[in-house]
């Protein structure tokens, strides 16, 4: 079962790559184009993020490292449409985005599973909305389950689950409404250091086997090195972004390539930048 | 071990915390008991439980209180069943939605604060002394605080709850239908457990004044021809009403909420 599954899934991927041969000369899948935030408070205008612009490339796995306060979920609110950019355009696929929609998938920080449901409803949620047929829904619910190694916990309720557990149902929901971009706020930001690596690893699967374009929130120096094809850091507030950083380390990536020479001169990199931004923010 | 039972927050066994309630029930009985047949309170003012307990077979032989207890069930029943009706779709919305909050909760909050009894003779007034009154008195007295009420549990709704529902595609509406409202029913239903309670004490309020029939009625006349025993049969009554209907709102929430529960029973 799970396998034919899949192979609906490789067949409609393919078509999209098919669909995207076209436009694909130029076009990013995303592009933010001067995005900036003004927030106005009672002793005047506060500036939350400075003007900012960046592209994210289809399939392409990027990671907005920052010190806290900085307006990393400030861009990536704008992006999901659930806060509004005082200026600039965000484009997905050459499309402006207006408001909120399944198109860009949401994983927060926070653990937002719908309580009242069990895990499989929890996934086929969008599905449902959509009007896919129970078949599909029960299918594809059945292969999420499988990807993210929570096979057997269909009928579990949120609250039986660890915080572990949780945030990979969350991630399994917002790939199952098949979005063109996950939008990831600082997802493992609640969980503990071993669980953290863990998710990483379940991460980078789901992502490997989706090819799904990803735009990921963390403050974790090694997380964003680890998951990435480009880093970006931003400055403390006002927010901007400092510096993009391609990360070429082998795909797939393993769990031992942390303690890498090469790791370790990207964490050097990256720690010494974003060292300069919280003196700064202190001061 | 007596130690134990006195340190704060701390669980005491299922078997001794039982015991401790039941043993309150027996001493507020016994005092009643020393009091009444010992004589040394009249027994005009505080008849014995033996005669009480007579009073009450009595009544429910001849069915007279049988009468009197389904008028008075049918009165709050469907006074607050109209005020719940409009109280809690009103109060999904106040919750929700800012403007609705702005136009409703000022003038809400102010008319809770007035007693629904003393709008009794404004009511007879308008409407006369018929059923419509006394189910008015019980909605005056319940539907203000339970609109509130159900606001406040619907405002509690996790905002990311919702965010990630519109990037999974749902529109207004459904936001509504599917996140907010089960998101809040175990809160609304434990609403109107709550105000339910109230409801049964504004039925003596509405049944005192210009009634001739129910439980406040009977405990009103009971009174008037110095009948302490059915006073205390009344009163008796209407608690365990509310119990009862208390103990039925609680296994409602038990029984729809498991998901509430590590155990899923």
């Amino acid at each position: 079962m799970v396998s034919q599954k899949l192979d609906i899934l490789t067949e409609s991927s393919d078509l999209k790559k098919q669909g995207n041969a076209i436009p694909k000369i130029t076009t990013p899948k995303l592009e933010i184009k001067d995005v900036g935030k003004i927030f106005k408070t009672k002793s005047g205008e506060t500036v939350a993020l400075e003007k900012t612009s960046f592209t994210v490339e289809d399939g392409e796995f990027v990671t907005i490292l920052g010190p806290s306060g900085c307006g990393k979920s400030t861009i990536l609110r704008i992006v999901a449409g659930l806060e509004e950019s005082t200026s600039g355009q965000v484009l997905l696929d050459g499309q402006e985005i207006n408001g909120p929609g399944p198109d860009r998938g949401m994983v927060f920080q926070s653990y937002t599973l719908f309580p009242w449901l069990n895990v499989k409803d929890n996934i086929t949620f969008g599905l449902k909305l959509k009007g896919v047929p129970q078949k599909e829904r029960d299918d594809l619910a059945r292969y999420y389950l499988q990807l993210i190694g929570l096979t057997g916990f269909e009928k579990h309720y949120p609250i039986q689950l660890s915080g572990g557990m949780k945030q990979r149902v969350a991630i399994a929901r917002a790939l199952a409404n098949d979005p063109k971009i996950l939008i990831m706020d600082e997802p493992f930001g609640a969980l503990d250091a071993q669980t953290r690596t863990i998710m990483q690893e379940v991460l980078l699967k789901a992502w490997e086997e989706s090819k799904k374009t990803i735009l990921f929130i963390t403050h974790d120096v090694d997380e964003s090195i680890f998951l990435a094809d480009s880093v970006y850091v931003m400055t403390a507030r006002p927010g901007r972004l400092k510096k993009k950083i391609p990360i070429t380390l082998e795909r797939p990536r393993e769990y031992s390539m942390k303690s890498t020479v090469e790791f370790g001169n990207y964490k050097e990199e990256l720690l010494s930048l974003i060292r300069e931004e919280s003196l700064k923010s202190i001061h | 071990m007596i130690k134990k039972w006195f340190t704060p927050n701390k669980e005491i066994p299922k078997k001794i915390y039982n015991s401790v309630g039941f043993i309150t029930f027996l001493v507020v009985l016994g005092i009643w008991s020393l009091l009444s047949y010992s004589g040394f309170v009249n027994a005009l003012f505080l008849p014995t439980p033996t005669t009480v307990l007579a009073t009450a077979v009595k009544l429910f032989v001849s069915g007279d209180i049988l009468f009197d207890i389904g008028i008075s069930f049918s009165r709050v029943f469907t006074g607050f069943l109209v005020a719940a009706l409009i109280g809690i779709p009103l109060g999904i919305l106040m919750g929700s939605l800012r403007i609705m909050e702005g136009a409703f909760e000022p003038i809400i909050g102010f008319i809770r604060y007035m007693p629904a009894s003393a709008f009794i003779p404004l009511l007879i007034l308008w409407i006369g002394l018929g059923e419509a009154e006394k189910m008015s008195v019980i909605f005056l007295g319940t539907f203000f605080q339970l609109t509130l009420m159900v606001m406040d549990v619907t405002k509690n709704v996790q905002n990311d709850l919702i965010d990630v529902s519109y990037t999974l595609g749902a529109k207004n509406a459904q936001i509504f239908t599917k996140v907010i409202l089960p998101a809040s029913l175990p809160g609304i239903v434990d609403t109107l457990r709550i105000t339910f309670g109230w409801a049964w004490t504004y039925l003596v309020v509405a049944e005192i004044v210009g009634a001739s029939s129910g439980l406040g009625h009977m405990i009103m006349q009971a009174s008037r021809f110095l009948q302490p025993d059915k006073i205390i049969v009344g009163i008796l009554i209407i608690g365990l009403l509310g119990l009862i209907t208390d103990i039925m709102f609680k296994s409602i929430y038990r029984a729809s909420f498991s998901w509430m529960r590590k155990d899923g029973y």
